[in-house]
């Protein structure tokens, strides 16, 4: 087992044609996953994040930057000499050989002698509850019995320095994909190797993992719990894409005390006012200004105590309504409770401790005076 | 619903009489050849299977028989490694792959007499490339008088000429393995010979199938290649069952006997196949109960 860091990595697949300069799929990065972290690569299709994790792996020699393993650097290191365990999209078995003797392959390559293989696959067996089927051709299982086998291949290793899986539930059914997170969860908690999961389902994300890493564009937008990233995501990106529904973002001015939205004045919390004050927002013009609210932090209310909008649709999610609306010349959604009546002339009251400033998607914090102009 | 029924029938008769025509009455005239004697005038009379008894008897047909299947089993221990290594050998992706495609396809598309013309010549020892540089380098090469020499020049044609079915077969196979099983492999540490004992030969089964009964029915089949280019000789070194068969039918015009012998011939290549066939796919099956018998 060991923490990983990866050292101004960035990757470019060559390009198709001359003509064109490669793009980046991963813009250069500093990322350090810690040793027995459980850790989920939560992104869009396409974001960059099978490209890292198979840096991560060696499959991939990354364009520029190093990766460490405890210290070492591994980067000119082959994928079987890293010593990483990996679990792919679609469950790899050996057809031709038995479930016993799929996960007794890496072992033999390894050169292990055939009584500690035995007995290393007994117990892999045991913990993937696979022993009745031991003997049974791999190639007759079920999808989700051959992803435990490919998952074994790595389980079944002692030498594992950390376990990859690119969206290792992808063909799984859906009732069992709930079993598979929990059991893998579990091993996790027995065995405390480092896992990094990568995944665009943020349930997946959310459940499995301690800290959760956002990417987009291949960019790591935001790492941290999966609190942190709902109360307080760093970039809009982040807001709309973590939560069901994402967070609400609305284009707006800054008057040096209030967010101003369609002519709308919304408090902001004492922190976020310093912060934007100290970026001097209020004269900048250059800058994007948007506000995010949670659907979830939105209260409605009568009259014309808050900002009024108009309805324009109600959609019944079950446990609760959502409340589709618009404020001037934007809309945005409203978690409703159900049974709970809708007023007539709708007004909303905003939070000024869930009312995030964002210049240019990013978050407007102390200590963050810093332009990200460039990306 | 009857109407319906016999429109049916009426349409499916183009199809027997195309099949009647290409296969069953030729056929039938075979069978029936081979079961009558004829001293012509166009007069035949009953012998039952006198002809196949003496066929079956007789030293002529025992030794084309072994000479072709010598030759088909040197074929096929030949072919097919060297197809699958070429096969692993060519290029996955970028503009060699066409190259390597079309220079595969070459040989294929050339006809079988030209086929046997281009090595008749090729290795003639007074104009021929490779006789001519095969003498100057000393050694003492000639097909038409050396048995030993005419059986390796009609191997080395048949390899040349047919190869690249095997190989394009593989390819085929190959390519269409996904990326993902090597990863897997590179991260479980497989060797090279174990990606290829795992991964590659199990997922070329079918086609590599495909390509041990079209190499072994064609190469048992052979005629026009070692006719152009040895005639069955030096004596009858290289006298194939086909190259015997039309010197009886042809030649001696000996058309019962030639008939029982096609019959032979064809049960022979039919029977052969079969057991291919069986001994590929069972292969399969035992490995996989006896996996479960463990």
């Amino acid at each position: 087992m060991a923490g990983i860091h990866l050292r101004g990595l960035a990757h470019r697949y060559p390009a198709s044609d001359s003509a064109t300069e490669a793009i980046y799929a991963l813009n250069p990065l500093d990322q350090h996953w810690e040793d027995g972290g459980a850790y989920a690569l939560l992104g869009p299709s396409g974001c960059g994040k099978t490209t890292l994790l198979n840096i991560i792996s060696g499959l991939l020699h990354p364009s520029e930057g190093r990766v460490f393993f405890d210290g070492e650097d591994v980067t000119e290191l082959s994928t079987e000499r890293r010593n990483i365990a990996q679990v792919f999209q679609f469950p790899v078995v050996y057809d031709t050989l038995s479930v016993a003797e799929n996960l007794a392959f890496p072992l033999r390559n390894r050169g292990l002698d055939a009584t500690t293989i035995q007995s290393r696959v007994l117990d892999t067996l045991k913990m993937l509850g696979l022993e009745s089927r031991a003997a049974e051709r791999a190639r007759s299982l079920s999808a989700d019995d051959k992803q435990k086998i490919s998952l074994g291949r790595g389980l079944v290793r002692t030498d594992v320095r950390a376990i990859l899986f690119d969206e290792p539930l992808t063909v799984i059914d859906p009732h069992l994909k709930w079993q598979l997170r929990t059991e893998l969860k579990k091993i996790h908690e027995q065995f405390a190797h480092t896992m990094i999961y990568v995944t665009h389902d943020q349930t997946e994300a959310l459940t499995f993992a301690d800290k959760v890493v956002v990417m987009n564009e291949g960019s790591i937008l935001q790492v941290g719990t999966p609190k942190e990233l709902f109360d307080r995501p760093l970039h809009t990106f982040v807001g709309t894409f973590i939560g069901s529904p994402g967070m609400n973002v609305l284009r707006c001015a800054f008057d040096g005390e209030c967010a101003v939205v369609e002519g709308n004045r919304l408090m902001l919390n004492a922190e976020m006012l310093a912060a934007a004050g100290a970026r001097n927002l209020a004269s900048d013009k250059d800058v994007l200004l948007e506000v995010g609210v949670r659907p979830e932090s939105l209260t409605v209310c009568a009259g014309s105590a808050g900002v009024a909008v108009e309805l324009l649709r109600v959609e019944d999610l079950g446990r609760h309504l959502l409340l589709h609306l618009k404020l001037g010349e934007q809309t945005l959604r409203v978690i409703h409770p159900e049974g709970a009546t809708i007023p007539e002339q709708i007004a909303l009251e905003f939070n000024p401790d869930s009312t995030l400033l964002y210049a240019d998607s990013r978050l407007v914090q102390a200590g963050n005076t810093h332009c990200h102009g460039g990306d | 619903m009857k109407m319906q029924h016999n429109k049916a029938w009426f349409m499916v008769l183009p199809m027997l009489l195309v099949v009647a025509v290409s296969a069953i009455i030729p056929l039938m005239t075979v069978v029936n050849y081979s079961v009558q004697d004829s001293f012509g005038n166009n007069e035949f009379f009953w012998v039952g299977t006198e002809w196949f008894q003496e066929i079956l008897a007789s030293e002529r047909f025992h030794n084309a028989l072994q000479r072709t299947l010598l030759f088909s089993g040197l074929i096929l221990v030949i072919e097919i490694p060297l197809g699958i290594s070429i096969a692993l050998a060519m290029p996955r992706r970028g503009i060699a792959v066409s190259f390597c495609l079309v220079l595969m396809a070459l040989p294929l598309l050339i006809p079988w007499n030209v086929v046997g013309t281009i090595w008749q010549v090729f290795g003639r020892v007074d104009i021929g490339l490779l006789g001519r540089g095969l003498s100057s380098l000393g050694i003492d090469y000639n097909y038409t008088q050396d048995v030993f020499d005419a059986w390796v020049t009609l191997i080395v044609m048949d390899v040349w000429h047919w190869t690249s079915l095997v190989v394009l077969l593989c390819y085929s196979g190959l390519v269409s393995i996904p990326e993902v099983y090597y990863q897997a492999a590179r991260i479980d540490g497989a060797s090279r010979w174990s990606v290829f004992r795992f991964i590659q030969l199990p997922k070329i089964k079918r086609v590599l199938l495909i390509a041990v009964l079209l190499r072994f029915m064609d190469s048992f089949m052979i005629y026009t290649e070692p006719f152009v280019v040895t005639g069955g000789g030096p004596g009858n070194a290289t006298t194939f069952l086909s190259i015997d068969l039309v010197q009886m039918a042809v030649g001696q015009f000996d058309l019962g006997p030639a008939a029982a012998m096609s019959l032979i011939y064809f049960l022979v290549i039919l029977l052969l196949s079969w057991v291919f066939y069986t001994v590929m796919t069972s292969l399969d099956n035992d490995s996989n109960s006896a996996g479960r018998g463990r």
